[in-house]
This record gives structure tokens, C-alpha cells and sequence, in this order.
């Protein structure tokens, strides 16, 4: 009955997955992985975005089922085939999110974490058992605070002594520092590590930042495209050597079709400041430009500011100081602007932002276009249909009919939709998002191929985007941002991938 | 998964037929078909409560029918309902196109009322036209104010507009009855306090032939306008957009503040508009009568059209009917008094069950190999 508590008198537990695939469809998310989690030690998962490290941290804790390969804890062959399973084996994961009932206390959270807990729940027994737990640990929380008055850092600490005091003796963070500031950030590391080293904790962390895994883990593993590209301790590898491992060789592509070199200056931002989405951090946009003809890709990990500055240019985000201009002219993103400027935007995660998901394609594919032209009231069904047509006709946009609701289209069509829609005739100016995120390979093809003829017609395009190889490949200028700043400018062909990588991960 | 087998089977069978296929193939027939089928299904658990309580429900439909719309008579009473039930619709199924669930129009009904009596009051000896014009501005304004400011709350303030505006129609009625039995009370009317009588000549009168006022041509102009507005102008266009994804309204600069204001207020004036009606074809004076529960009436009318300004029309008729031959049913049957509450409290909550099974019949679903 009390299996599911605090146990932690055996001692630590190692894991190791072996040759560890996962394939989703045709698409092979993790290729062939090992990596071997010592016993009693901090271990770092390092890779960009999509390099596997989500899919192989769900394959461990048992959300997924490996295509092929093993996994082994303590030595002995396990099957996993559900979270539940992970628990019994003493695995348990801490999210980037987190996973506390607010409006409960600290110590109620943890009690109620329990699945033993029986249906009238003695308060002075659990008491009891709190106290006696927490005095093993070596730091404490305020366990009658409600949880909604938590710090972000209080908060993911209270997360870690969940898992702990469910008797979880492998953790597995997923990103746990990218909601903290530094110091909250380097606070909370700092237990982890003191709970490996004193308590027999085991731990894996998946992290983008080199200053974290140097500081704080004793061995790193390099995903990159599904594979397990290198590692070892973190004391044998240079941050330069494990930036290159995880960025890999990059061909330099596209910017041999350039038209135009020096084009004018369609967007400028200068000094431009706004808060970020948790409040406590400025975003702040020294100078940003845009000439006509040119991509300017902008690089980044998740959360360093880029939905933020998305945000500002569509003026859903107050701006503090500073100002943005397009073609001279002070932008604040009016319909009527964006329509005489031909600014055109097209969020990450189209459906979500940039659809009314009920709505037909007709209808969706005539939001930018409805009012435009005659300046009449009356709504023109009839070119909206012919218009729709059109677009999805040269924009192959694959629905079973134009009065589909676009909800109904699989990932890439929405996509190609909104591009069909934002992309016809003239553009001045382009901010794109993650316009790939999530597509396959031959809708990913296509939709590039859409934003460089754009540049090539003159457009001044703004990718923004957390896939650094799609950043290279279209990208004539390559900008990193890294807390809420620009960290980095270089151009394509002079690009260092070192230094893009270094600066990603906030190691300047 | 035998459930999508036969469904499957369903949508082959019917392939032969065409016109059929053709008609269930859409998402029209859902919109009829789906709120209709739960309609009937509120209807059937209805008579079950009437056997329950030993009441025959052949008889209970039979005297609905008669009271309703057996006669003459029955119907003319009905459609002189049918009027501020169309409005006060109209008062929840406009702002619902923007994805704002208003359930206060009787806060706008009353106030309007209360606003066309005063303003029969102070502006006496205009011509008749004139005054009933004048009546009718100075609602569909009051109206405006209030559920515009409930519109406007929302977008500035992002306080929740259903509580808001249910919230307020409380502080409306206690409004309208501090002015009727305070400032604005007519010192004749003694068991009933009310503003003074209205002058006859701005009396609403009938249509032609019938007994019934000229607040339901109103009501049905009202309705087809307002499907105009909402279907085939680049503003209801607009308002479709903020209400099917308002962070891709925003992304599209569309003046979202501006156009959840203004089609609220665009709401509220019909409610207020339907306030003026009662007072000036119904009662000839503003008094506690104008809180007879029509706002709510048509939150449910709104729900069962689907939302749709044109499919109000013959819902709130039915509604009407219901309500005209509540009094008739319950003293013929015996019944409780609650018992026309029981029935539309029932055909809501099926109403807004059946929501949910809007998009889960396969053969409404058009055919993905169709092009």
C-alpha cells in the first residue's frame, strides 16, 4: 500500500536504452539511439528542436511505444509500456510546464500526487509523513502556501519534491529551467545537483543551454536528426565541440538564386521594447531591417522573444519605446495600413492563429481580401468563390470542397491555405513564423519554395523560425535572438554555425 | 465502430437517391435536422413527466395546438407575442456570431420600455408618426448603451459578458422600477404603479385585417436585416471572423473592439426596440408588466434557430404559441403552474446537449473523394 512512497534506501538506479527507434509513419523520429544513464549522475540531453529528445524521453516513461530496441534499468531488461509502468520502476518526469493544482497548498498538492491516497485522508498522518520527508530533503518549500502565490522557481522546486516524495529515484526534466530566470534557474540546478550527489538521485535533463549542462551535469548525449551523434563527460568536451555536434555539418544553400543585393529598406525597427509573456522580462529590438528581396532569418531557441517580436510587429503587444516602420512610414498594423503597405503576416500554428477553424475555406481564404478593392459593404460571394477557386487550385491545396470547414484539412493544407491567401499579388513586406512546424516533408518542400519565389519578387521577408536548418537554407541574412535580444547578425554566406549555436544557447 | 459501419451503410444506401443524399450532405440539413431531432426529443421526455404526474400528453399537445394555433383567434394572440420574442432573439444571436454569449436582453427590454415611456411623456403633441419614431430612437439607444456597454466591457476590461449582462439585467429591472413607482409614476395608477398612459396618437396599431400589432412586421424586418448584416456585408463579414477565431481577427487588423461594441449595441437596440413595442402596441405605458421574461425566452429561441436570423422566425412563433396556450393548458389539465417552465427548461438543456453532436454524423459530412 505504500509502494508508491518514498523509498529511496536501495541505492541508485542507472538506465540505458538500447538501439532505441521510433518511427511515425515514414518519418523516423529516432534512429537507432543508445545512451547509457549512469547510476547516481546528472546526465544532459542536448539537441535542437526536433532532434529526437522529446521522443526519446516519452519512449523511456512509456507514452510512447519504441518501434524497436530496448530499454535496461538498473541492469535488468524492462518493458515500458505506460507512464504507470515507468513509476513502478521508480522513473518519473518533471514537465517544462507545470502539472500543480494552484488553488491547493503545497503539502495538499503533494498528498493528493499519491495513488494510494484513500478516500478520507487523514491530515495528521500525512502531516506526519511530510514532515518526515522533508527533513531528508535537502531544501524546503512553504507547504501551506497556496500554489498559485508560488514563484515560477518555488514552483518547478515543488515539482521536483513531488516526484520525490512519490519515490521516484530517476528524474527526467524536460527543459525545467525555461520558465525561470537565471538565478531562479541556477537555484534550482543547484539542488538537483545536490540531491544526485547526496541523496542517490539519478537524473536526465533535456537542455539547449551549455552554460547549465557545463556548470551542472557530469555527462552529456548529442542528438541531432533522430541519432545520437556523440558525448561523454561534460568535463572532456569543449562547449565549441558539443555546439558542433549538435548543429552538425550545414550545407549553405540559397542564396546563389539572389535578385536583388541592395534593395530599400522596407522594414525597420528601432529601439523597439515591450514585455515578454511572463512579465518579469523586456524584450528589446535595437535595430532590425528588412530590405526588399531578402530573407532575414531569424534563429532562436523556443522563448528567447520571437513570439513576442511576432507580436509587436502585428501590434498585439504594446511597445514601450522605440518604433517600427515600413517603407518610412510609422507602421501600427490598421488593417487599412497592412493593406496599403501590403504587410502580410502568417503566424506559427496556423489553424490556432490564423483561421476561424468552422469557418469554409472560402470563407477563411477571403479574410485578408473581403473588404478590399471597391471599399462596398456588400460581401461579393460570388468572388469569393471564384477567388477561392483560384487559390487553391495554384496553391494545391488539398479539401474535399470549398464549403469544407478548414478544421477539416490536414496540417500542411491549412498551411498551404494561408499561404494561398497571404501570398497572392503584391507584397511589400512578409513575417513568417515556424511556417514548417509540424508538416511533412513534401508540404515542408513546397511551402520554402513559396517564401523564396516571394523574395525573389521583391518582398522583404522576416522568418522568424526555431529550425535553424530551415533559418540557413532560406535565410540571405541569419539573426539570432537570445533574452529577448539580437544577439547575432551575420550574413548567409559568412554565417560561423559556432558562433549561431553559441549564441543560441545563450553563451555568448 | 459498428456505429460507423452502419453509418457507412446509411450514407451508400441513400446513394441511389440523390436528392436526398444531396440535401443530408450538408451542413444546412445538419443545422435543420439536428435542433429539430432534439426539439421532438425534449418533447417525448416531456410527456414522460406528464405521465408522471397521471396528465395525459396526447391531450396536453392536442390543447397546445388549439390554444396555440387552432383558431383564429389562438394565432393572432400568438404572433402579438411572437414580436419582442423575435427581438429579444435577436438580442442573443447577434453577439453570439462574435462568439459572445449574451443572456441579459431583458436588462435592454425594460430599460427601452422604460425610455420610450418617458420620452412619450416629455415630448407630447408631435405628430403621431413622429412620436412613435421618437419612441422607438430613444430605446433602441438605451438599449444600445446597455448591452453595448457589456460589449465594451468585454474587450476592454475582459470581464465575462454572460454574467455581466445577466448581472445587469437585474440592476435594469431594479432601475426600471425605481423610475415607475419613483420619478416617472403617473399619480392615477394606483394598484399598478406605470408611467403615464401614452398618448393615443403614438399608439402602435394593427395590421391591416388582423389583431395583431404591427411589432411583429417590425420583429420579422428586423430578423431579415439582420441576416443581411451578419451573411452578405463585408461588417457581418468581419464580426464572423472575430467570433470563429479572434487571435486571427486581430492578425487580419481587423477593429475587433469596435465591431464586438457596435454589434452588441446593434443587439441591444432590437431589445430595447421590442421594449417600446410592448409599451407602445401592448400596455400603453411602461410599467412592471415589460419584465415578463422575454429576454430569456429568447435566449432559447436564439439556441434552437442555431443562431441563424432567419430560422428565428418560425422558432419564435412555435415559442409564442407554447407561451400563448400556457394559461389554457395548465387550467384545462389541472397542472402546476411551473409546468410550461419544466418544458422549456427541458428543450434547452436537449438544445445545448444536441450541440454536441453537431459534425458527428457521417452522412452530413460532405464526401472527402468528392473533388
Amino acid at each position: 500500500m505504500r509502494s508508491d512512497t518514498f523509498t529511496s534506501d536501495d541505492g541508485p538506479i542507472g538506465v540505458e536504452t538500447l538501439h532505441m527507434t521510433k518511427r511515425f509513419g515514414d518519418f523516423t523520429a529516432l534512429d537507432d539511439v543508445s545512451i547509457h544513464v549512469r547510476p547516481g549522475t546528472f546526465h544532459a540531453l542536448l539537441g535542437e528542436n526536433g532532434a529526437g529528445k522529446s521522443t526519446l524521453v516519452k519512449c523511456m516513461m512509456g507514452f510512447y511505444r519504441p518501434t524497436a530496441g530496448e530499454m535496461m534499468v538498473s541492469g535488468q531488461q524492462v518493458v515500458i509500456d505506460n507512464p504507470k509502468q515507468a513509476h513502478t520502476h521508480g522513473l518519473g518526469m518533471v514537465y517544462q510546464h507545470f502539472t500543480l493544482v494552484p488553488s491547493l497548498t503545497a503539502a495538499e498538492n503533494l498528498v493528493i500526487a499519491r495513488q494510494s491516497t484513500s478516500d478520507i485522508i487523514d491530515w495528521r498522518a500525512e502531516n506526519e509523513r511530510l514532515a518526515t520527508f522533508m527533513e531528508r530533503m535537502p531544501f524546503s518549500v512553504a507547504l501551506d502556501q497556496r500554489v498559485g502565490r508560488l514563484a515560477a522557481g518555488e514552483k518547478q522546486k515543488l515539482e521536483l519534491l513531488k516526484q520525490l516524495y512519490l519515490g521516484r529515484r530517476f528524474l527526467i526534466l524536460d527543459e525545467p529551467t525555461s520558465v525561470l530566470t537565471p538565478q531562479e534557474a541556477d537555484e534550482l540546478l543547484g539542488m538537483v545537483r545536490g540531491l544526485v550527489d547526496d541523496t542517490g538521485l539519478t537524473c536526465l535533463m533535456i537542455s539547449h543551454k551549455f552554460r547549465e549542462i557545463t556548470a551542472f551535469a557530469d555527462d552529456v548525449s548529442i542528438l541531432r536528426a533522430g541519432r545520437h551523434v556523440g558525448g561523454g563527460a561534460v568535463a572532456d568536451l569543449s562547449t565549441d565541440k558539443m555546439a558542433a555536434l549538435m548543429i552538425g555539418e550545414k550545407t549553405l544553400a540559397g542564396s546563389a538564386d539572389r535578385q536583388n543585393l541592395d534593395g530599400e529598406i522596407v522594414l525597420a525597427v528601432r529601439g523597439a521594447e515591450a514585455d515578454d509573456r511572463s512579465g518579469i522580462k523586456t524584450i528589446a529590438i535595437d535595430t532590425l531591417d528588412v530590405r526588399a528581396g531578402e530573407i532575414v532569418g531569424i534563429a532562436g531557441v523556443s522563448g528567447n522573444g520571437q513570439m513576442e517580436l511576432m507580436e509587436m510587429l502585428t501590434g498585439q503587444r504594446p511597445l514601450h519605446g522605440g518604433d517600427i516602420h515600413v517603407n518610412g512610414e510609422r507602421f501600427a498594423a490598421t488593417r487599412q495600413q497592412a493593406h496599403d503597405l501590403k504587410v502580410r503576416f502568417i503566424p506559427e500554428e496556423p489553424l490556432q492563429n490564423a483561421c476561424a477553424g468552422r469557418m469554409s475555406v472560402r470563407e477563411n481564404l477571403a479574410f485578408r481580401n473581403f473588404d478590399a478593392g471597391s471599399g462596398s459593404i456588400w460581401l461579393d460571394g460570388r468572388a469569393m468563390t471564384r477567388e477561392a477557386a483560384q487559390l487553391v487550385r495554384d496553391f494545391n491545396v488539398k479539401t474535399a470542397s470549398l464549403n469544407a470547414p478548414i478544421a477539416s484539412l490536414s496540417g500542411g493544407n491549412v498551411q498551404r491555405a494561408v499561404l494561398a491567401r497571404e501570398l497572392s499579388e503584391t507584397i511589400g513586406l512578409l513575417v513568417v513564423a515556424n511556417p514548417c512546424f509540424g508538416l511533412d516533408f513534401s508540404a515542408v518542400a513546397d511551402i520554402r519554395a513559396r517564401i523564396v519565389d516571394a523574395r525573389n519578387a521583391g518582398t522583404a521577408v522576416l522568418l522568424i523560425s526555431e529550425d535553424l536548418d530551415e533559418i540557413l537554407e532560406l535565410s540571405d541574412r541569419v539573426l539570432v535572438m537570445s533574452d529577448g535580444r539580437i544577439a547575432y547578425e551575420s550574413s548567409a554566406a559568412t554565417v560561423d554555425l559556432d558562433s549561431v549555436s553559441r549564441h543560441m544557447a545563450g553563451h555568448a | 465502430m459498428s456505429v460507423s459501419a452502419r453509418q457507412r451503410t446509411i450514407a451508400t444506401g441513400t446513394l441511389q437517391a440523390g436528392g436526398l443524399r444531396g440535401f443530408l450532405s450538408n451542413r444546412k440539413a445538419e443545422a435543420v435536422l439536428v435542433p429539430t431531432g432534439a426539439l421532438l426529443a425534449a418533447f417525448v421526455l416531456f410527456s414522460v413527466f406528464l405521465l408522471f404526474l397521471g396528465k395525459s400528453p396526447v391531450e396536453f399537445f392536442q390543447l397546445v395546438w388549439r390554444a396555440g394555433f387552432g383558431t383564429q383567434f389562438s394565432w393572432e394572440n400568438t404572433l402579438s407575442r411572437t414580436a419582442p420574442l423575435l427581438l429579444a432573439a435577436l438580442c442573443v444571436a447577434i453577439p453570439s456570431r462574435l462568439g459572445l454569449i449574451v443572456i441579459g436582453g431583458e436588462g435592454a427590454i425594460v430599460l427601452g420600455g422604460v425610455a420610450a415611456g418617458a420620452f412619450a411623456i416629455f415630448a407630447t403633441g408631435l405628430p403621431g408618426a413622429l412620436g412613435m419614431v421618437g419612441m422607438a430612437l430613444a430605446a433602441m439607444a438605451m438599449g444600445g448603451i446597455w448591452i453595448g456597454l457589456i460589449g465594451y466591457l468585454r474587450h476592454a476590461r475582459g470581464v465575462n459578458e454572460t454574467i455581466s449582462s445577466l448581472l445587469l439585467a437585474y440592476i435594469a429591472i431594479a432601475l426600471m422600477n425605481h423610475f415607475i413607482e419613483g420619478p416617472l409614476r403617473d399619480p392615477a395608477s394606483l394598484n399598478k404603479p406605470s408611467t403615464a398612459p401614452v398618448d393615443e396618437a403614438y399608439r402602435i396599431g394593427n395590421l391591416p385585417s388582423l389583431d395583431v400589432h404591427w411589432g411583429l412586421a417590425v420583429g420579422i424586418l428586423a430578423c431579415i436585416v439582420s441576416y443581411i448584416l451578419i451573411e452578405k456585408t463585408t461588417f457581418g463579414f468581419a464580426a464572423r471572423i472575430v467570433g470563429g477565431n479572434t487571435r486571427a481577427a486581430r492578425i487580419q487588423g481587423l477593429p475587433v473592439g469596435r465591431l464586438m461594441v457596435g454589434f452588441c449595441a446593434l443587439a441591444g437596440a432590437f431589445a430595447g426596440l421590442a421594449g417600446m413595442i410592448e409599451v407602445a402596441a401592448v400596455h400603453g405605458s411602461a410599467n412592471a408588466s415589460l419584465a415578463a421574461g422575454y429576454g430569456y425566452t429568447g435566449i432559447l429561441i436564439a439556441f434552437l434557430a442555431r443562431h441563424n436570423m432567419l430560422a428565428i422566425i418560425p422558432v419564435a412563433i412555435l415559442l409564442a404559441g407554447i407561451e400563448a396556450s400556457s394559461g389554457l393548458v395548465q387550467r384545462r389539465m389541472d397542472l402546476p403552474d411551473a409546468t410550461m417552465l419544466v418544458l422549456q427548461g427541458l428543450v434547452f438543456i436537449i438544445i445545448l446537449m444536441s450541440e454536441t453532436l453537431i459534425g458527428r454524423f457521417a452522412i452530413f459530412q460532405p464526401k472527402t473523394e468528392a473533388v
